[in-house]
């Protein structure tokens, strides 16, 4: 009997469902295909150092899962709270004809069981096609082959999936029973609200408020765009972020009086069609929804930011991957180690070997040969050696720039020397990179450095002062700018200065710092790349590490695999935790928005009903609504939008080397569409609700 | 005088075949221009449903309502509504203002909905406004005003679109006799003063004593019919207070 009757409540109340099915089924599909990500066929396809990192990611990602949970957890506390809400009538009619507590939770139990599974095989079965989309991307991101594409369903993620949300369904349940209980038979049947006073704001206190707030926004946006040089500790972080939330709550808070104190001043746009109704239906609405308003635009915020910038990511690593990264290997060693010197970290004295010392002196393909490396592995091999000149300092390059450097980079280590290369030198790596080569006279230099922020430094001081004088001789900049360049492969733009000079400046052989090998391998196809790579970096039975380790000499080096590996998997787990957190966090707010505006609507159903007796047509009417429910998804859309481009921006500076703004297009392009997409789900679903709400008969 | 008003043998049931209720049973009758028409009837005497008949809001099942040369009965959809908007006022028991809208606004709605200009609007709601004493209180809400003046805002709201008829359905039911009577001098005022025509509906004796002329119903047909005349109010009072015995319901019990 009782299950009949949930099945039939069910039925009818299935539009008052639509928001809550929805949020499950969103809620489930997206758990699923994030937890099935290891079974995922993309995930056999990818090499093995690569699965590592896919392992490291899937932990993490289970940890996630977590809070997730705890989020999805509260959400459909909420959401089914509201349904019980709008059924107090009901359940005060069941038990006039009495029906006990016990029984209605009986029934809403049943009901929240039934929607439950239905939603969890929905879901799932979302969730499976949705993770074969994934499979592609994941694909795309770790380079896997996808040539063959199978169906895949993960039965882990499946089992896990079912597990946490029965617990959430579980708390649901215990929820219910306890509100249930607490209802008293006189408030459930006269639980229709009635047309509350309406708390109406001084517009002029309206007015500055909202003018304190816009002031306090912009303050904040230029302190993480313009002024972000002043930003270097913590605390200072805290103040635009504080002024952001203020901000934002002050201009919900008075930005319905603002617009409808500037709309009444002109009477034709105020006084035509329902324009004044919705204004004033917004004004008063907003004035009771303020923080949740607010709450919803900064989790926007997040969402927006975090997706686009975490995408551009990907999008500027891979770019800059290939440029950076032009050959197999790069193999460096410190040269001339001294007699005895002070380990930087530890500060012990360390003092070298005979052997250590005198490997020092030599190139590394000595360090290589000696020690029993098979030199066939390797081909296109270029020696230089880095030279550093003691009084040659980042100071001294700067000159009569280094008290303004100073004062806005003070951490920079000024007394380091500069990394100095024999321009004949560089040109022989250029060739083999592919790069610009460079001439000089025998008075000139040339300063190379691609960090972005360093090559401002730099050339504001080459533009002040552009003569050196070293060792007796004077050396003129050949250009007073810094060329792009470097010698080391990394996973982006970090080159912060290298210097070359003429050939016949006499570089002292006891100034030699470093040397330096570039090579690629002797290999064609990818497999015998890591067949090779192995016999640098795997250290079971490889005598010629096992070598070095007994000699204590230490040769250092970067290999195009592991750079890209290294990025790609750290991009990717970015990618990944963003792309989970942002939708759930998403699908959070549009959900919150979406029941407060159907709890709107059927508190508002008398007011549409006396717009229905006085005349107005029913296109009237939904276009009232329309015109209201998509000013309130707007809204806090619109400034979540404004506080992401600077969020951006401000992100795009942190990240000073891995990203440009044209890089951004992609990734925002496709935020565009994840939140146009669930957010529109939601906007349609509160519409549709909406009119049927508003028009049930009384 | 021209009919503003007429009705014309219609018939309203509810339910389906195997239980049907007959609601109005053939009623016609003809309103002129600028009459004061009482209807007074029992609960369930199918007045109400009559009101919502001509009103537009509901359909008669057989017969035909012609307001002002246009039969209503044969209107569909957005004509039915744009008829409404233009040609009908309406007062209700409880007010029916929008509670987030002043009076002003309130009563600037029914014309902004009619599309009408916005300069013209502004003038015409200060001149009703004057008409019905709520100059001094148009910047105010709702819930800061009497019973009294929100039925008064909602009378302007009628009668700002100068309808043909004004609808009123129990529109002293939620006042006190203090406010009602000065609603009802209202009405006697529009009537006279302003050649409104008013079609009310109610269950109350002293407040259909206000009318020109008083139809009663019982069982969805026409009893008794009373005119005004050249009576006193307190002589018409007293009449219709004998066809109300006539009537024999228990005419006093809340609907």
């Amino acid at each position: 009997m009782l299950f009949k009757l949930s099945v039939k409540n069910m039925k009818k109340s299935f539009k008052d469902y639509a928001i809550y099915f929805l949020t499950l089924v969103l809620g489930v599909a997206i758990f699923y295909m994030f937890n099935s990500l290891d079974s995922q066929q993309a995930m056999l396809e990818v090499s093995e150092s690569t699965r590592d990192m896919i392992k490291l990611m899937i932990s993490m990602l289970g940890m996630v899962s977590v809070f997730i949970a705890i989020v999805l957890g509260f959400l459909i506390v909420y959401a089914n709270n509201f349904l019980v809400n709008r059924r107090k009538r009901e359940f005060g009619v069941y038990m006039t004809l009495g029906m006990g507590r016990r029984q209605i939770s009986k029934i809403i139990l049943i009901e929240t069981i039934l929607v439950g599974i239905i939603s969890l095989i929905v879901g799932i079965f979302i969730g499976v096609f949705g993770s074969q989309f994934m499979s592609i991307l994941v694909a795309k991101l770790f380079q896997a082959d996808m040539s063959e594409f199978t169906f895949v369903f993960s039965k882990d993620a499946c089992i896990k999936t079912c597990i946490y949300f029965a617990v959430m369904y579980l708390a649901v349940m215990i929820f219910n029973t306890l509100t249930i209980s607490r209802y008293k038979l006189i408030n459930l049947l006269t639980a229709v609200r009635k047309n509350e006073k309406v708390k109406i704001k001084n517009p002029i206190i309206s007015i500055i408020v909202f003018l304190i707030s816009a002031g306090l926004l912009g303050y904040a946006y230029y302190i993480v765009t313009g002024g972000i040089y002043e930003l270097n500790t913590e605390e200072k972080m805290l103040v635009p972020i504080l002024m952001g939330i203020v901000g934002t709550i002050g201009v919900f808070w008075s930005l319905s009086g603002f617009i409808l104190r500037m709309i009444q001043t002109s009477k034709k746009i105020y006084l035509k069609g329902t324009n004044m109704f919705v204004l004033r239906q917004l004004n008063n609405k907003i004035n009771t929804t303020v923080i949740s308003m607010s709450v919803i635009c900064l989790m926007l915020f997040m969402t927006i930011s975090v997706l686009s910038s975490s995408l551009s990511i990907q999008t500027t690593m891979d770019s800059e991957l290939q440029e950076m990264t032009p050959v197999d290997v790069n193999l460096y060693k410190t040269a001339n180690l001294p007699q005895s010197y002070e380990d930087s970290y530890t500060g012990q004295m360390i003092y070298p070997t005979e052997e250590q010392i005198e490997d020092s002196k030599q190139p590394v393909s000595y360090t290589l040969e000696t020690n029993g490396y098979d030199m066939n592995n390797l081909k296109d091999i270029v020696e230089i050696s880095v030279y550093t000149i003691p009084e040659w300092t980042l100071k001294y390059s700067l000159g009569t720039y280094y008290e303004q450097a100073k004062a806005q980079f003070s951490m920079l280590m000024y007394d380091l020397p500069e990394e100095i290369i024999k321009v004949s030198d560089y040109n022989k790596i250029a060739e083999l990179y592919g790069q610009e080569q460079y001439s000089l006279n025998e008075d000139e230099y040339i300063v190379l450095c691609d960090f972005d922020n360093m090559t401002e430094l730099r050339n504001q001081a080459l533009k002040q002062n552009s003569t050196v004088q070293i060792e007796g001789k004077t050396l003129h900049a050949k250009y007073n700018e810094c060329k792009s360049g470097f010698i080391e492969m990394s996973a982006s733009h970090v080159n912060t200065g290298i210097i070359l000079v003429p050939d016949n400046f006499e570089l002292k052989e006891e100034w030699k710092e470093e040397e330096f090998l570039a090579a690629n391998y002797n290999a064609k196809t990818d497999e015998e790349k890591e067949e090779i790579e192995k016999t640098l970096s795997e250290t079971n039975n490889n005598t010629f590490l096992e070598n070095l380790e007994q000699k204590g000499i230490e040769l250092e080096g970067m290999t195009k695999i592991s750079l890209i590996e290294a990025s790609k998997g750290l991009a990717t787990i970015i990618i990944f935790i963003a792309i989970y957190l942002g939708v759930i966090f998403l699908i959070a707010s549009s959900a919150i928005l979406a029941l407060k505006q159907l709890t709107e609507s059927s508190d508002n159903k008398q007011r549409y009903t006396i717009l229905r007796k006085i005349g107005c047509d029913e296109k009237m009417i939904n276009q009232a609504l329309f015109r209201q429910i998509f000013i309130f998804f707007m809204l806090p859309l619109a400034l979540a939008i404004i506080h992401s481009i600077f969020g951006i921006k401000f992100i795009l500076s942190m990240l000073a080397a891995l990203a440009s703004p044209s890089d951004l297009l992609p990734s925002v392009i496709a935020t565009a569409v994840i939140i146009g997409v669930i957010y529109g789900l939601y906007f349609l679903a509160t519409y549709i609700g909406s009119k049927n709400i508003i028009k049930e008969e009384e | 005088m021209s009919h503003v008003l007429e009705v014309k043998n219609i018939e309203k049931y509810y339910g389906n075949k195997s239980n049907l209720t007959k609601a109005i049973a053939g009623i016609s009758f003809n309103v002129e221009e600028g009459e004061f028409v009482g209807i007074m009837g029992a609960s369930g005497s199918g007045k109400t449903t009559l009101l919502n008949c001509i009103s537009t809001i509901d359909r008669v099942t057989a017969g035909n309502i012609i307001i002002n040369h246009q039969d209503i009965t044969k209107l569909k959809g957005n004509k039915l509504n744009k008829f409404r908007r233009e040609e009908l006022g309406f007062i209700f028991q409880d007010f029916n203002l929008l509670d987030t809208l002043t009076a002003y606004e309130n009563i600037a709605l029914a014309l902004t909905i009619q599309k009408v200009n916005a300069h013209e609007i502004d003038k015409k709601v200060k001149e009703v406004a004057e008409k019905l004493e709520i100059s001094n209180i148009l910047n105010k809400y709702p819930y800061q005003i009497s019973g009294g003046q929100k039925q008064r805002v909602a009378s302007a709201r009628a009668i700002i679109t100068n309808p043909k008829m004004v609808l009123a359905d129990e529109p002293t039911g939620a006042l006190d006799s203090k406010s009602a009577r000065q609603l009802l001098e209202t009405f006697e005022h529009l009537n006279q003063n302003l050649g409104a025509t008013i079609l009310m509906v109610t269950h109350d004796a002293f407040t259909a004593s206000y009318a020109d002329r008083i139809i009663f119903i019982k069982d969805g047909k026409i009893f008794n019919e009373l005119v005004k005349g050249e009576d006193t109010r307190k002589q018409f009072f007293e009449k219709i207070i004998e066809v109300q015995t006539l009537l024999g319901g228990d005419l006093n019990d809340v609907i």
